[in-house]
């Protein structure tokens, strides 16, 4: 395969496929738990699906970081048999669903930086990374329109939905700026030309973000406090919540199907 | 049996265009567009199969399906590969998948109007409203509203027609 022509550290790729897979799992369990909640049920089945497409994504990054590790863990292993240190999802993700405002916040501030990812990933030197990419991609963009569509009709709706939406992205704010910034497993993938600098994504972000808040009638806050760590395994309080529901089975009954 | 001669490869598709889509049965995989290769290794047969979206519950269930469909042909070997690029799009879908879909109540997709995510392209459709008319399978009228981009599975949305007032579901473009 031309991607053993790739020089890079096993390791850090290991560590940028968790952080892809995580990602995704991380946001997907908690989309998830909106099943059977959600206002209305067309909501609650989109919320389903779209948590459905991103651990459909999750089984392709962590089975590739599985591979690439070469121990012998598969998706499912690197799902339910780590700890939260191990995680390596940004915060955003594990932020508490809260109310509809809330969860559709978290979800578009997400799809914005996802879609300009994957977006830049398709033309990753590892063919491996720009397949999943090319595939993830197309249904990040059906996510992005979905959820940049919903944040303009309750920002720009009434009186009250404005209010919580406000308040929703005054509070998920600082949880974003992790997912620009730089550490040595970006470089060492820069390098490599196997994914973009995060930093460079950026700009992209901030045009789809500030034209939807437009539309939306919301304010961008402007605090540059960002919350960290994430990325590097350390995580907040709730991550070991999530955890504890999605892992129950497989710590409870190692190695039970159905 | 090692004399015996192996089934030819457009037998095999013919065999694969009957096997039913198990979410939409009215649909043959084949119709779908998702069994990209079929070839003989030996005597053992490769079907490379790829993903309609990453996290269809169905796919386990299609792998098993033309296992099974293969064996009872007299196929014992049988090994699916899957392959992710490039990635399916409901431009594969077949003219004929296309009708059998709308007899059957969904509206097909409508091509190269799939979410591309670019940010200008969203402000047009943000501002002017969506530009995609989906026509309602049942009386054909153009006067149909979306009503959510997710329906029953992944791979629909919800549309309800203004002219006869049935809601339907739209087999959307990807």
């Amino acid at each position: 395969m031309a991607s053993a022509g790739i020089a890079v550290d096993r390791a850090a790729l290991f560590e940028f496929l968790t952080r892809m897979g995580d990602n995704t799992l991380i946001l997907g369990h908690r989309v998830s738990e909106w099943c059977g909640h959600a206002p209305v049920l067309e909501e609650d089945i989109a919320l389903a699906n779209t948590a459905l497409d991103l651990i459909g994504q999750t089984q392709l990054w962590l089975g590739l970081a599985g591979e690439v590790e070469g121990k012998g863990r598969n998706a499912d292993a690197l799902a339910f048999l780590r700890d939260a240190a191990a995680f390596r999802n940004c915060l955003l993700v594990e932020r508490p669903n809260g109310d509809f405002g809330q969860t559709l916040t978290r979800q578009f501030l997400f799809d914005a930086w996802h879609h300009v990812m994957l977006t830049a990933l398709t033309r990753s030197a590892d063919p491996r990374i720009a397949e999943i990419a090319a595939k993830a991609v197309k249904e990040a963009a059906y996510h992005l329109e979905r959820s940049s569509d919903l944040v303009i009709r309750l920002g720009d709706g009434t009186d009250e939905s404005h209010k919580r939406m406000q308040r929703a992205l005054d509070d998920i704010w600082s949880y974003v700026g992790e997912l620009f910034i730089a550490d040595d497993t970006d470089r060492a993938m820069v390098e490599a030309g196997i994914a973009p600098d995060p930093a460079s994504l950026r700009l992209e972000w901030d045009a789809i973000v500030s034209e939807v808040l437009r539309e939306a009638t919301l304010k961008a806050p402007t605090s540059a406090y960002v919350h960290k760590g994430g990325r590097r395994g350390v995580h907040t309080e709730h991550l070991g919540y999530i955890l504890a529901d999605m892992q129950f089975l497989q710590r409870a009954y190692p190695g039970a199907t159905w | 049996m090692a004399t015996a001669t192996l089934p030819s490869i457009d037998e095999v598709w013919h065999w694969l265009a009957q096997v039913p889509d198990p979410e939409i049965p009215v649909l043959s995989l084949v119709d779908l567009g998702i069994v990209r290769e079929v070839a003989w290794e030996d005597d053992t047969l490769v079907v490379t199969v790829t993903p309609t979206y990453s996290g269809c519950p169905a796919t386990g269930i299609i792998n098993l399906d033309i296992e099974r469909e293969l064996n009872a042909r007299g196929v014992a070997r049988v090994r699916l590969e899957r392959r992710l690029s490039p990635p399916w799009t409901t431009d594969w879908m077949s003219a004929e998948g296309r009708e059998k879909l709308r007899a059957y109540g969904i509206a097909p997709p409508v091509d190269d109007t799939a979410a591309d995510g670019r940010s200008r392209a969203l402000a047009r459709r943000l501002a002017s409203g969506s530009n995609l008319t989906v026509a309602c399978p049942r009386c054909g009228s153009a006067q149909t509203e979306k009503v959510s981009q997710f329906g029953s599975t992944a791979c629909k949305a919800s549309y309800r027609c203004l002219s006869c007032l049935e809601p339907f579901d739209y087999f959307k473009c990807i």
